[in-house]
């Protein structure tokens, strides 16, 4: 898997869905392409079936979570190709009410994949054949990966000898939970110009008080 | 098998035939076939699966979400817990793709000893898989003797990291310790009598008339079917793809390495056996290569950023103080950017996606697991069989729950 040989790869994708691709990037000797959401379909299946692209196997479905952008999620679709020795990464944003197309249909893996994505994300995939909780509990609400869901979570299950079956209550715990912020400010501090540090460049023009 | 029936097998009368209406069984969670706590709600026609919808999560522990809330070197004990048959396969995943990030490399003393664990959890992992199997269709024999050795096996985990399963062994930039003093000899003399027990184990199975009347044309999964529901490692090698990512995508010292790869030819549950028995006989040369070219050295990078400092330095200069505590309270830091690892875990392809925003905590970790995709494809593979193989499906998929719903 030469950079040039990717690269090359990368021109071909792009130079052939043209608009569908907005972003082609080459990081850490990996491939990754942004497509448009609406042409998610169009562009994996293009990416199976092209004797020059040849992705034969989907790998794996997930999404990161970025709070902060305007549309929150991306995407990511891992792909495999077996006839070249290569992988790619296809990446799509989404928000939070703006369902993706399913891939089901190009790649029938995606299933499950896609639906644990919709389990910890709440990403919806539109036209998904069985698009049901698959990690969490029964019955389970909120999607726990996204980055505004405590760790701890909302509810804790206990087994009561009373009612003789498991009951949900709120988290309660005994201690606050540790977050540390180990983010030292020392580190960062390398090209700051603290009060006074001026007169340490300051020509020294000869004034003195 | 534990039936709790939600639809009653209706056996109506009509005309003097009796006819059996397709109903619904439980299966699981709590089935020694299930390996673990996987829940099938199966459609049965009589005894013919027509539908098959497993369950999962109920093993589910969040690892992803704990990850992304611990340095870099606290979430490695975490990639113990997911597949704990084969622990530091999972760990050389995550390993690496922190190695990428950081783009540093192993000195090669450590990347033989990474590869001499893969390999030797790759027969741990493989005992566990075709004895448990076997125990599966109904022969008990090779679990006895499996255990034995897998015994032996985790006394070497033992011997390097001081622990039978989680190892917690390889760190970003190496392995935590040298081999303790005496333990290469102590494998070498492992690998001498280990092929005989592959040959044991061969002569009870392999051409055992009732073991291949359970496996043999039982969940045949073709090359295509393969590609499609993403199917990697043995299940695709079943298959008559010649693919392995220790030769076709060489990590660490594998390109050194002298092995061959098994392909299977029907893509049945014997095939998949089959190929698992060659696999444990390649890893045992891959061990005696590694113990035989094992150069000297150190066994993690000189940077003091990533790998902590020696007992012996700390003691005299400040300098090391500092950077041992820095390094596990605060931890190092890795640049913005993300990565997609992986390697040939004894069940397949088990990646780890990493994404860094530049700070001491993964922003995201992904968790590619291999018997993810494998169970997702139980359904397509048991449609038409019998209920008990369904139980071979399972069996020869290698499930374990930790990697699934991590």
């Amino acid at each position: 898997m030469s950079e040039q040989a990717l690269k090359e790869l990368g021109g071909h994708i792009a130079a052939t869905l043209g608009d569908d691709v907005l972003k082609v990037e080459l990081k850490l000797g990996e491939l990754m392409v942004t497509v448009r959401r609406p042409s998610l379909i169009k562009s994996l299946t293009f990416l199976r079936d092209d004797p020059t692209c040849s992705f034969e196997q989907l790998l794996d479905v997930t999404a990161v979570d970025w709070p902060e952008r305007e549309e929150r999620f991306e995407v990511v679709y891992i792909l495999l190709s077996y006839k070249h020795n290569r992988r790619l990464r296809v990446k799509v944003t989404t928000n939070e009410d703006t369902p993706v197309a399913s891939a089901v249909p190009v790649y029938n893996a995606a299933g499950w994949f896609e639906r644990e994505t919709w389990d910890m994300f709440g990403i919806f995939f539109s036209d998904h054949p069985d698009l049901r909780r698959i990690l969490t509990d029964y019955g389970f609400e909120g999607h726990p990966l996204r980055k505004d869901f405590p760790m701890t979570g909302y509810v804790e299950c206990r087994y009561d000898e009373d009612q003789k079956r498991v009951v949900y209550e709120p988290v309660r715990l005994t201690q606050d939970f540790r977050s540390f912020d180990f983010l030292s400010p020392w580190e960062g501090m390398t090209n700051v110009m603290l009060p006074g540090d001026e007169k340490a460049q300051a020509p020294d023009t000869g004034s003195k008080p | 098998m534990t039936i709790a029936t939600s639809a009653h097998p209706a056996a109506g009368q009509s005309g003097g035939k009796t006819q059996i209406k397709p109903y619904t069984m439980n299966f699981g969670p709590q089935h020694p076939a299930a390996h673990g706590v996987l829940r099938l709600v199966m459609e049965l026609n009589g005894e013919v699966v027509e539908r098959c919808d497993p369950h999962i999560g109920l093993l589910h522990r969040g690892t992803e979400k704990l990850i992304e809330y611990k340095t870099y070197l606290q979430a490695v004990p975490y990639f113990d817990r997911l597949d704990y048959v084969s622990p530091m396969c999972m760990e050389h995943a995550y390993v690496l793709g922190i190695e990428n990030l950081l783009q540093i490399k192993a000195p090669l003393r450590a990347q033989y000893i990474r590869v001499l664990f893969s390999e030797i959890t790759r027969i741990l992992n493989h005992i566990l898989s075709i004895t448990t199997g076997a125990l599966d269709v109904g022969a008990i024999t090779p679990a006895l003797w499996g255990f034995e050795e897998r015994e032996i096996l985790m006394e070497f985990y033992e011997r390097v990291c001081g622990a039978r399963l989680h190892a917690n062994y390889f760190r970003p930039g190496g392995v935590a310790w040298d081999l303790p003093a005496g333990l290469t000899d102590d494998i070498w003399e492992f690998t001498e009598r280990f092929p005989k027990f592959v040959d044991d184990i061969d002569n009870l199975l392999t051409n055992n008339r009732i073991f291949k009347q359970r496996t043999v044309d039982i969940g045949v999964v073709t090359k295509e079917e393969a590609f499609n529901w993403g199917f990697t490692g043995p299940m695709l090698r079943g298959s008559g793809v010649a693919w392995d990512l220790r030769k076709s995508q060489p990590y660490e010292v594998y390109d050194r390495m002298d092995f061959d790869v098994p392909v299977g030819l029907t893509g049945d549950c014997w095939a998949r056996y089959l190929v698992r028995m060659e696999e444990m006989r390649q890893s045992n040369r891959m061990i005696r290569q590694c113990l035989k070219e094992l150069p000297d050295g150190s066994v993690r990078v000189e940077d003091r950023k990533v790998s902590p400092p020696p007992r012996g330095e700390m003691k005299r200069s400040m300098e090391a103080l500092i950077h041992h505590f820095k390094l596990f309270t605060e931890g190092f830091h890795v640049p913005a950017g993300e990565t997609y690892t992986a390697i040939e875990a004894p069940k397949g392809e088990f990646g780890v996606y990493l994404v860094s925003d530049g700070t001491n905590k993964p922003y995201r970790c992904k968790i590619r697991a291999p018997g993810f995709a494998h169970l997702q494809g139980l359904d397509f593979m048991s449609k038409g069989h019998m209920l008990a193989d369904a139980v071979a499906n399972i069996a020869s998929m290698d499930i374990v729950f930790g990697e699934i719903d991590r």
